[in-house]
Formats: structure tokens, C-alpha cells, sequence
């Protein structure tokens, strides 16, 4: 992203967080850019949440610099600094009316009180809540808390916005408009936001950039559809929507390829880049989706490939409606999973479970992972 | 039919339910009271308790004269006046001296939380009575406090005072009295404030001072009208504390009382007093009940 500045906004170096025995952050270093939507995403303990907090201030590193602007924060209390945080559970006042709960950040930090009206009534009409000044916050709606919570962490503009799970108690429907209205907001205010989840589709659909953490540590710091395409570990290739991981030993490397023995399913080839030293172990990650699949029968489906075809039949399938996902139980054993888009016309037959297949992939769909 | 059948069983298991109490309730109170407030209107006795209802002539003996009594001889106000301003000073004492331990005891871990509680009402353990004769001995002039406290005066060159018989005791018995009626019922509202307000408040901006003041206190506000209710109103009607460690001038109306029924024998001049004290109570009541109903709802900034 051109992000064009010479230092970054929010700078964190060697991060360590230890509770007695738990190291929860471990030498996290990151750097995020002014204007970025920056996402944490892992499973839950994964010290996402920890990292958060030190960046509030609600919690202090054992060790490692956390820099705004070039500035160190670790004596800055958490009411003097430029952050705000928009709390997973909402925390708003219920004892004062969303206008009360708006204004309360630009009381705190002095605002004059004839403009504090004004301000109050514009935050509320960036989060399209005109009219709720009045409204306690026990009248509204989830997804209106929340948008509460955003205006009233947004009104001071601070330099940092950080979000911690703010989507999880929303349901379905919900969440998916919120993430959009996030996305628009984000651009709007062109504010920095830090964004935690453990949720991996909120992640790759919100961020400009997503550390994947895991164990107190980043795996893997990059775009969505990098993290996608290229997990860096077999964590991240887990951790980020479905995937197959095949592991095995090296047996040929060269002219951008390397194939791996892989048990029960055999000779394995995929694209690389890096030297690959041959009878080392790694693994293979594969999206179901780069899966082409097709009855036994059907001789030659899509582009004739020598490589990567494996004959097996359908173990189980899980219809999801726009998709159905095929596990599919190879001759030697192996399981692979295929997903198929139900819209595609050609293949409007559904394989049931016990049926033959045949699967097949492009040497350049899957990714190496070196061990 | 069935859900009529049904609706009537609930009904009458909601009266064998809440029946006793309210049948305890009439009977000691609705009706002492019904009672006393037809006693307020008669003619005292020549020998104490009541004149007939009818005198000689006849005609029913039905006056306002000890409500006049009441109103027109400035000592009765006088005593009532008294009487709320002790009881007022008892509460705010008791506040003040309840906020920061029932704060110690929501915050303090769940496990010491239930220790620390029973060290609150402990004192309900032993006999009333036993702990105000506590109170003699201890502000008693040979005791160890009222001497530290005259020698302290001496060394500034003032007289002695005398801490037992005054009304510093009456208020100091009164606190210690009271003040497990106002821990409990803050404390079962502190206990139940959400944490992340104040995470909220200070990640907003607001220092300590202003984080209680903005979130933690007006959050409290029921707690506080509930424990002031269960201070004030007890403590407006007491008698056997300035009784026992009371001077001469600290006769409160509820000594008042004791003395129209047991010693005087006026016992309509009795009644009225207990009927202002009842009203005054119930009105104190009402206002704290509505007084803690608008602290859920704060002014500021409604109309943006």
C-alpha cells in the first residue's frame, strides 16, 4: 500500500508480555503506517488481545518499545494517550444518553461546551444514528451499540483506533453489513485502525494488512490475498479458510518446481521459487477450490495434466448451498478436501458419497512450505 | 377452559405465597397504625391513656388539640428538628465511611469477599444493648480514648471535655450503629458495576478522580438511596442511644415517644408524634425511591 511516510505511525519493537510463566506476546516487532487498516488475527490466547491492551495502555510490556509517532509510550497512561478502543462487550455508560456517551471524550479532554453539541450531532450523522442522541443505551439495538461505541471512540479523532473483536456479538447478517459500514468509515476518517479477531474471513474482507499471531508470536505479516495464497506456515495455511496440507519428503527440485512423496497419495509436484534441498520434509498447502474434480468416468476433465491427478472416491460431503465440499478418500488412503461452486453448470452433477472421482490441480495452484 | 383453570391455580398460589406477610403486615402494622392515628385525635385520660369516646354529655370526644400542641409549642418541633439533623448526620457519616469499604470489598477477590463481609455485620451478633453499654465503657472518662483526648486538649491548654453523656456519642453510636445497613446494600451495587466502564472512561480520557465521579459514583446512586434509606429512617426513630449515652439536651423524638406513653400517659400527644415521625419517614422514602429511579436516567446533554 503507498503509505508514503518516512517513520510509521504506531511502531512496536520486541514486544515481550509475560504472565508468570505465559509468555503471552514474545518479541513482537510490527510497524503500522498512518490511514492503515491493520488487523491481529489469531485463535484465542494467542496474545492478540494482550497486544491490544499494551497498545491502550491498559497493560505494559515486560520488555520491547511500543512508539507512536516516533514517540515512546511506556509512561503515557492510557487516558493521555492518542488511542482510542472500541471494546468488544461496547462499555458504554448506561447511565447516560448515546449523546452523553458521545460527548463524554470531548468533556475529558476539555472541549469547549458550546461546540460540544455540534460535534456530538455530526458523529452521530457519520455513523448514521441521526436522531438517537437522546436514546439510552439499553434502547438500542446491537448493531447500534456498536456504532455508538465507534462515534464515540471516533468524535476526539485520535491517531489510532483499535477494535477488539467488535463484530463477535453480532449475528451473521449483521456483521457482514457492519464490516462494510467498518471498511467505509475506515476510508472516511482516515483514521489508523488496529483491528483484533479470531475470525479469518472478517480479517482477509477488513485489512489492508493482517499479522497472523499464534503462541505469542506474528507467523506471517502480509496483504489478505497473500496470507491467503501464500501461508508462510502450515499454521497460517490452517488458520486461514480451508485448506489441504500435504506433507511429505522432497525427491526432485528444479526449474521452479519441486515434487514431494506424499503419503497415501504419491508424487505430488508444486511451483517454487526457493532452493529446495532434496530428502528434506515439507508440506504442500492446497485450497479446495483449486481442486478440479469429475467422475472417474469422465476422461480428460478440463486441461489434460500428467501431473497431480489422484484417483479416490467421495468420503463425506457437506452441501453449504452456494458451495459443496467433497472429502474425497484417495487409493492410498490419503484424505483430500475439493470444493465444488454449485452455479457451475458443466458439472451439475453432485457426486454422492461413495462415488469414484478423479482430481486433478496445476502444479502452480498449491504452496510450498519449507520446514 | 384449561388455560382458565390454570390462570385461576396461579392466582391462588400467588396468595398462599405472599398471604402470610401480608396478613402480618395488617395485622402488626396496618392496624397499630390505624389505631394510633385514631388515638392522635382523642382526649388523654385523667389518670393517663384515654378518655372516654363519648364524655358526659354525650357527644363524641374527637379533637386536633395535641396536633395543635404539636405545631404551636416550639420544643416538640424543636425535638423533631433535632432528631432529623442527627439522623441526616448519621447517614452522610455512614456514607462516607461505607463508600471506600464497600468499594474494598467489591473489588477484593471472590474468596476473601465473603470474610470480609461477615466481618460486616459481625457486630449483629452480639445484643444491641451490649454493644451501646460497649460504647459507655469506651468513651468513658477513665477509658484510654477520652483521656488521649483530654490530654491532647490539655497540652493546647483547654478544658477537659466529657465524651460520654453528649451528643459526639449519641453521633458516634449512631455510625457504628448503622453503618452495616449502608455498607451491604452499596456493596451489592458496586459489586455488579462492569469493569470495562471504567477501562472505557479512562481510554476516553478521564483520570481517576473523574472516572468515580462520572461513572462510578452516579452508577451507585441506588445503592446509596437504598442505604441512606435503611440509615435515615431507623436512626430518626431511635431512642435507646441517646437514652443511654445521651446528655440532657439530646432528647430526640423518639425519646419523646417513650416518654408520652410510659412516663406522661398522654397517650393521643404520643400518637401524634409517632404519626409525624411515620409520615416524615414514609415521605423521606418516597423521595429516596424517586430520587434513585431519576439517578438511572442523567440530565447532560438529553437534548443533543
Amino acid at each position: 500500500m503507498g503509505f508514503g511516510r518516512a517513520m510509521p505511525l504506531l511502531d512496536l519493537r520486541n514486544v515481550t508480555r509475560r504472565f508468570g510463566d505465559f509468555t503471552a506476546v514474545d518479541g513482537v516487532s510490527l510497524a503500522i503506517e498512518a490511514g492503515e487498516f491493520f488487523t491481529l488475527l489469531g485463535p484465542s490466547g494467542c496474545g492478540k488481545t494482550t497486544l491490544l491492551r499494551m497498545i491502550a495502555g491498559f497493560d505494559l510490556p515486560d520488555s520491547g518499545q511500543i512508539l507512536l509517532d516516533g514517540v515512546d509510550l511506556a509512561d503515557c497512561p492510557p487516558e493521555s494517550r492518542p488511542v482510542r478502543t472500541v471494546f468488544q462487550s461496547y462499555a458504554l455508560f448506561p447511565h447516560m444518553s448515546v449523546a452523553a456517551n458521545i460527548a463524554f471524550p470531548l468533556q475529558m479532554a476539555g472541549s469547549p461546551a458550546r461546540d460540544i453539541p455540534a460535534r456530538v450531532t455530526e458523529a452521530l450523522e457519520d455513523v448514521r444514528l441521526q436522531g438517537f442522541g437522546k436514546r439510552r443505551p439499553h434502547e438500542l439495538s446491537g448493531g447500534q451499540r456498536q456504532r455508538v461505541a465507534i462515534a464515540r471512540a471516533l468524535v476526539t479523532q485520535p491517531a489510532v483506533l483499535l477494535l477488539d473483536e467488535p463484530l463477535a456479538a453480532l449475528d451473521a447478517k449483521l456483521r457482514e453489513e457492519m464490516q462494510i459500514e467498518l471498511i467505509n468509515l475506515q476510508k472516511q476518517a482516515g483514521i489508523t485502525f488496529v483491528y483484533v479477531t479470531h475470525d479469518q474471513t472478517e480479517a482477509l474482507a477488513l485489512s489492508h494488512r493482517i499479522a497472523v499471531m499464534n503462541r505469542g508470536k506474528i507467523e506471517q505479516m502480509d496483504e489478505p490475498s497473500k496470507v491467503y495464497r501464500f501461508p508462510r506456515s502450515r499454521f497460517v495455511a490452517d488458520f486461514i479458510g480451508q485448506c489441504n496440507l500435504f506433507s511429505g519428503t522432497v525427491t526432485n527440485s528444479g526449474d521452479g518446481a519441486v515434487t514431494l512423496a506424499v503419503d497415501g497419495l504419491g508424487a505430488v509436484r508444486v511451483a517454487t521459487t526457493s532452493a529446495v534441498v532434496t530428502g528434506t520434509p515439507a508440506s504442500i498447502a492446497l485450497r479446495p477450490e483449486q481442486i478440479r474434480i469429475g467422475a472417474a468416468a469422465d476422461a480428460g476433465i478440463g486441461i489434460a495434466t500428467t501431473e497431480n491427478r489422484f484417483r479416490g472416491s467421495v468420503s463425506d460431503l457437506l452441501y453449504m448451498g452456494d458451495v459443496t465440499v467433497y472429502r474425497v478418500a484417495t487409493e492410498g488412503g490419503a484424505r483430500v478436501e475439493a470444493l465444488l461452486a454449485n452455479s457451475q453448470t458443466g458439472r451439475a452433477k453432485f457426486f454422492e458419497p461413495g462415488d469414484a472421482v478423479e482430481m486433478d490441480w496445476p502444479v502452480a495452484a498449491g504452496h510450498f512450505i519449507a520446514e | 377452559m384449561a388455560e382458565h383453570a390454570e390462570a385461576t391455580r396461579l392466582a391462588r398460589g400467588k396468595w398462599l405465597v405472599s398471604g402470610p406477610p401480608i396478613l402480618y403486615l395488617l395485622v402488626f402494622f396496618a392496624l397499630p397504625t390505624l389505631i394510633m392515628a385514631f388515638a392522635s385525635l382523642r382526649t388523654p385520660g385523667e389518670f393517663g391513656g384515654l378518655a372516654p369516646l363519648r364524655d358526659e354529655a354525650g357527644v363524641l370526644d374527637i379533637n386536633l388539640d395535641s396536633y395543635l400542641r404539636f405545631f404551636t409549642e416550639p420544643v416538640y418541633f424543636e425535638v423533631f428538628v433535632k432528631s432529623v439533623a442527627f439522623a441526616t448526620a448519621t447517614t452522610l457519616l455512614c456514607l462516607l465511611l461505607a463508600y471506600p469499604l464497600a468499594t474494598l470489598v467489591a473489588k477484593s477477590p471472590q474468596r476473601s469477599r465473603s470474610l470480609l463481609l461477615l466481618l460486616v455485620i459481625l457486630p449483629f451478633w452480639s445484643n444491641f444493648l451490649i454493644r451501646i453499654y460497649a460504647w459507655m465503657i469506651i468513651l468513658g472518662p477513665n477509658a484510654a480514648f477520652a483521656r488521649a483526648v483530654n490530654g491532647v486538649l490539655g497540652w493546647f491548654g483547654a478544658d477537659p471535655v466529657q465524651l460520654l453523656f453528649s451528643s459526639f456519642a449519641v453521633l458516634v453510636c449512631l455510625v457504628y450503629v448503622h453503618l452495616p445497613f449502608m455498607v451491604l446494600p452499596l456493596y451489592a451495587n458496586l459489586e455488579k458495576h462492569d469493569p470495562a466502564l471504567l477501562d472505557a472512561a479512562q481510554d476516553l480520557g478521564a483520570n481517576a478522580w473523574q472516572r468515580f465521579w462520572r461513572i462510578t459514583f452516579p452508577l451507585s446512586l441506588p445503592g446509596v438511596y437504598a442505604g441512606a434509606a435503611l440509615v435515615f429512617i431507623p436512626a430518626l426513630g431511635i431512642f435507646a442511644i441517646p437514652d443511654l449515652l445521651g446528655g440532657p439536651n439530646d432528647t430526640l423524638i423518639g425519646n419523646l415517644i417513650k416518654q408520652q406513653f410510659l412516663e406522661t400517659r398522654d397517650w393521643p400527644f404520643g400518637s401524634v408524634l409517632s404519626i409525624v415521625l411515620t409520615v416524615a419517614a414514609l415521605t423521606l422514602a418516597a423521595l429516596a425511591a424517586w430520587f434513585g429511579k431519576r439517578a438511572t436516567r442523567t440530565p447532560a446533554l438529553d437534548h443533543a
